[in-house]
Order: structure tokens, then C-alpha cells, then sequence
């Protein structure tokens, strides 16, 4: 138990070890700790700027792209996979931040037999029995597939197998 | 300004302190260890082992130019490195390192896992960021990969904790520990109920194990900064100290998911699951006086941070050790294992350890046989066949490539 290991600074006298010492707000360490690394991150990212030297050419300025000059802006359209990936986590997020008020009360109404252990089980069980259901709709929806996108290639998907076609494209027209 | 605020900002330099001094080392061993898992020598030239070569690359990291390109967006590529290396320093806020509850944690608030996972999705916003403002093709890649990697392993990870949290019953780092110092089972006196020493805490362990490499980019799961494909991602434009920031953030992130995962699964500072005061009290019962005082001096306050320390580095060490071993997932496989593997087994592992709270160990037995047939069944019978179909046409693949045309066109 926490309560019975040895205080290291008893010797120190009952002041230090006699009562845990509760500030007028909990949270206000956590803030003097924000402040701190805020302080500490901002100039790290700025001491190099005062620091290093500043002899900027074009060449330098330029984007990397493997050597060669870079061609189009680059922020280019993506793939609607990673919006539908972040919609999900909100989704299951969203479902899940139910659960935690839950499992603050359960052991305690468990550890004393109260009815409400039993009903609350259950109704949690319900909820997550739904859980699952959405999750496997998701996943047999094909939502988390990251194959190659069926719009761009409709060559490669279902024509090999159900028609017996040429699986690929003739070399003449992947050329042009 | 009262003594209780100057302990409170003494608690939070102990962790910022540790976040400073600490990421050297790490990088150091980093290096080290991976060139003897690989046969080389790695750095040994600059102080003793090589052990001062991080702060000589730090120093020289800093006179170096910076290097900006011409079309970034100039504030958020400058504050992206910061936002990535903030939350290294504040997720411990509510780390439990000893059991003097003068100098930790630093604030034993209510919340304390909240504020574990909240602050870690933090993260995600510096890479993101990052990769978008450098007005580069790979950054912009690499941070979009890591959003839907962290966002998704960022899941599991909560879900996995929620067996360890139940059977707390509270969401204090102090609780979650106090909760480990129990006797095992809740049977056995002489030793402690580690987390991961029970069935249901080591699955949630194991998930939250893999969930933490991930969220954290190190390989396999370091598809974000893929050096081969994406030319290291969402800091390919960053130079000088901005990109030893982003560096540095990573390792201290990953000791701070170490010491984590030490306060939650491997019973917080004390070095073996026995229980020191009750061994010892056996021991003095014994006339054994020496021993019994060598029993509570080693499960005692003052070896608390040496033994919390080195379990931090015992999972370091897992973590480079990992590295060296496994070759990086693809990126559907990444997201496969998040979703389909670790997500529905957290959620499962959690219902599990209700049913274990409730109805005891013949129930959990029972229920944990019956998912694992169900598991079985769905993906057997319901989930593979799309593989199975899939695995067709890749065959019909191979078979068509026979002919020397289309071998030309598959380069």
C-alpha cells in the first residue's frame, strides 16, 4: 500500500511527510508546467534563427523533390480515404467516451453488491453489443480497405475474373 | 506565492529536468545498440562510448543555417516543431515516479489517464502541421499518413486501457498504482497484482504496447517519415534545430509512453511484483533484522526512481530492439492491424474484464473461449472469403504474366 512505504523525508519533520499537501487548486501545477514548456519549446525553435547563418539562395529555397525542379503546387488533392479514416475515429471516439464515467462507478458498486452493478452491466453490454455491430458494418463495408481506388484503374478490378479479358492493358495504350 | 505552489513547480522541473537530460542518453543508446543489432560500431569517437555525441550534434544543430523554402507558410512551419514537442514535456503531469506524494506527480488530479491521451493526440497536430505548411509533396504525404495512423492506433490505445481502468475504478495514475500494490489474484500477500502479470491486463497490455510504438512513428510503424519511399516525411524541408526539435520530441515521447506504460502494467517503482512490506514484516517476524531491512530499503522510497528508471529503459530498449528487428508494414497492413486486429480485441479484452469483476474467473474463462470461437467464426467464415477472392485474382495475375508483353507493362 502507498500509505506505508517509508517517507524519505521524515527526518525533515512532520511537515513534510505528515499530510499530503494539497495545493489550493490541483490543476495549477499542470499550468506552471504548460507555461514552462511553452517557454522551453518556443525557444528551441527560435534559437537556431538567431543563432545559425543566413545565406538563402534560390537554389536552396526550392522545394526537395529528389533533385529535380518541382513541378505543381503541393497541396494537391488527396485521397478521400484519409477523411473517411478521421470521420471513423470520430464516430468510435465519440461511442466510446460514453464508457467512462461507467468504469469510474462500476468497481465500487461491485465491491458493494448494490443492484446497480448487475443493470449497468448489462445495459453496457447492450451498448457494446451495438458497438460491434457498427464496427463490423464498417469494416464488411470495405471502409477500412486501402486497396488501389477503383475509379482511377476500373481495369484492374473484376474484369479478369469474371470475363476471362486481358488482365492489363495492351503496352501501346499504358505508353501513351 | 504559498510552499504548495513552489513544491507543485519543483514537481514540474523533476519532469521537465528528466525530459532534458533524459533524451541524450536515449538517442546515444539508440545509436549504439542498433549498430551492434546490425554489426557495426556506431558512434564511439566523441567522449567516452561516444557517450557526449548527441550534445555534439545538438551544438553544432544549432549554428547550423536554417533553411526555409520559398512557399511555406512561414508561422505554422515555424511553430510546427514547438506544438510536436510540447507534449513531450506535459504528458507527464500525472506521472507516478516514487511514492512521495511531495515530488509526484506533479498534479494528482481526477483525470489523470484523461489527460495521458489527450495530451499524446496532441502530437499529431505539430506532425500534420508540419507536413502541411512546407509546401513539399512528401511532407504533405507523410503528415496525412501519420494523421490516420495516430488517430487510429490512438483508438486502440484508449479502448485498451479501459480493462486496467475498470478494474481500478478511477482514473488517478496514484489509484492505478495503489491498485498494483494489492496482493495478487487478490490471494497471494507476498507478491503484487501487476497488470500485466493478469490475463485480462495482459491483453490490454499487448495492445497498448503496439499502440504506443505506433503512435509514437517508430518502426515498424514509421510510415509517416518512410525514409526510403517518403524521404523522411513530414520534416523532409525542416534543418538546423528546427528538425533536432522534431528529433528530440520522438524520443522523449517514446520514454514518456515508457514510463507510462511502467506506472500502468508494470506495477510503477517497484523492481520485482513481491510485496516488500510484507516480506519484510515476515522477515523481522523471523528475527531476520538485516534482511528485513534490506527488504523494505528495496521497496522503499529512496531505490523508487532508480527501479522506475530502469524499467524506462528496459522498454527503451524493447522499443530499438523492435526496430532492428521487424521491417515496416505496408500501409494497408498498418491500418488493418489497427482496425480490424487491436480495436475490436481492446473492446473485447473490456468486456472481458466486466465479466471477470462481476462474475469471477469461471465466467471469464468461459466468456473468453466463447469469443475466441466467435472471433474464429467471423473471420473464417465472414471476413475471409474476401481475402480468399482477392488471393484469386492475384493468381490470375501471376498466370497472365507468362507472356512477355505483359511483364513489360507490370514494370
Amino acid at each position: 500500500m502507498p500509505g506505508s512505504i517509508g517517507c524519505p523525508l521524515a527526518h525533515l519533520g512532520p511537515r513534510f511527510c505528515g499530510k499530503i499537501v494539497e495545493p489550493v487548486n490541483p490543476y495549477l501545477p499542470i499550468f506552471v508546467m504548460i507555461a514552462l514548456a511553452s517557454v522551453i519549446c518556443i525557444a528551441m525553435v527560435s534559437l537556431s534563427w538567431l543563432l545559425g547563418p543566413k545565406k538563402s539562395t534560390a537554389y536552396k529555397e526550392s522545394p526537395f523533390e529528389c533533385g529535380v525542379a518541382p513541378t505543381g503546387s503541393a497541396h494537391e488533392r488527396f485521397p478521400i480515404k484519409f477523411y473517411l479514416t478521421a470521420m471513423l475515429f470520430i464516430l468510435f471516439d465519440i461511442e466510446v467516451v460514453f464508457l467512462w464515467s461507467w468504469m469510474t462507478v462500476f468497481r465500487g458498486w461491485v465491491e458493494k453488491g448494490t443492484p446497480s452493478a448487475m443493470y449497468s452491466f448489462w445495459a453496457v453490454m447492450v451498448y457494446m453489443v451495438l458497438w460491434f455491430l457498427g464496427d463490423f458494418y464498417v469494416l464488411r463495408s470495405g471502409a477500412l480497405e486501402w486497396e488501389e481506388s477503383k475509379t482511377l484503374h476500373p481495369e484492374k478490378f473484376g474484369k479478369a475474373v469474371d470475363e476471362e479479358a486481358p488482365y492489363v492493358q495492351p503496352v501501346s495504350e499504358d505508353a501513351a | 506565492m504559498t510552499p504548495e505552489f513552489w513544491w507543485g513547480t519543483l514537481r514540474a522541473l523533476i519532469i521537465i529536468a528528466f525530459v532534458l537530460v533524459g533524451v541524450p542518453p536515449v538517442i546515444w543508446w539508440e545509436r549504439r545498440l542498433l549498430s551492434w543489432m546490425q554489426d557495426r560500431v556506431g558512434p564511439n569517437r566523441v567522449g567516452p562510448w561516444g557517450l557526449l555525441q548527441p550534445i555534439a550534434d545538438g551544438v553544432k544543430l544549432f549554428f547550423k543555417e536554417e533553411v526555409m523554402p520559398a512557399a511555406v507558410d512561414k508561422f505554422v512551419y515555424w511553430l510546427a516543431p514547438a506544438i510536436a514537442l510540447f507534449p513531450a514535456f506535459v504528458i507527464g503531469a500525472t506521472l507516478v515516479w516514487g511514492p512521495n506524494p511531495m515530488l509526484t506527480p506533479v498534479a494528482d488530479v481526477d483525470i489523470g489517464i484523461l489527460w495521458v491521451l489527450a495530451i499524446s493526440s496532441l502530437g499529431v497536430y505539430g506532425i500534420v502541421l508540419g507536413g502541411w505548411a512546407s509546401n513539399n509533396k512528401y511532407s504533405l504525404l507523410g503528415g496525412l499518413r501519420s494523421t490516420a495512423q495516430l488517430v487510429s492506433y490512438e483508438l486502440a490505445m484508449g479502448v485498451a486501457l479501459y480493462s486496467v481502468l475498470l478494474v481500478t475504478g478511477s482514473l488517478k495514475m496514484t489509484e492505478v498504482v495503489a491498485r498494483q500494490q494489492a496482493p495478487l489474484y487478490d490471494v497471494l500477500p507476498w507478491a503484487q497484482n501487476w497488470f500485466i502479470l493478469t490475463p485480462y491486463g495482459f491483453g490490454a497490455g499487448v495492445i497498448f504496447l503496439i499502440c504506443m510504438i505506433a503512435e509514437t512513428n517508430r518502426a515498424p510503424f514509421d510510415l509517416p517519415e518512410a525514409e526510403s519511399e517518403l524521404i523522411a516525411g513530414f520534416h523532409t524541408e525542416y534543418s538546423s534545430m528546427k528538425f533536432a526539435v522534431f528529433f528530440m520530441g520522438e524520443y522523449a515521447v517514446m520514454a514518456m509512453f515508457g514510463a507510462i506504460f511502467t506506472d500502468l502494467f508494470l506495477g510503477g517503482w517497484s523492481p520485482l511484483p513481491l510485496n516488500w512490506d510484507y516480506l519484510s514484516a515476515q522477515a523481522s517476524a523471523a528475527h531476520l533484522g538485516w534482511l528485513s531491512s534490506a527488504l523494505s530499503f528495496i521497496g522503499g522510497a529512496w531505490m523508487a526512481p532508480v527501479w522506475f528508471i530502469g524499467k524506462v529503459f528496459f522498454l527503451l530498449t524493447v522499443y530499438i530492439w523492435i526496430r532492428a528487428t521487424l521491417p515496416r508494414l505496408r500501409y494497408d497492413q498498418l491500418m488493418n492491424v489497427g482496425w480490424k486486429f487491436l480495436l475490436p480485441f481492446a473492446a473485447l479484452n473490456f468486456v472481458l474484464t466486466a465479466v471477470w469483476m462481476l462474475f469471477g474467473w469461471l465466467a471469464f474463462g468461459i466468456a473468453a473461449a466463447v469469443v475466441a470461437a466467435g472471433y474464429l467464426m467471423v473471420v473464417g467464415f465472414v471476413l475471409r472469403p474476401r481475402a480468399f477472392k482477392d488471393a484469386a485474382k492475384v493468381h490470375l495475375v501471376d498466370v497472365q504474366a507468362n507472356t512477355a508483353q505483359t511483364i513489360e507493362v507490370q514494370r
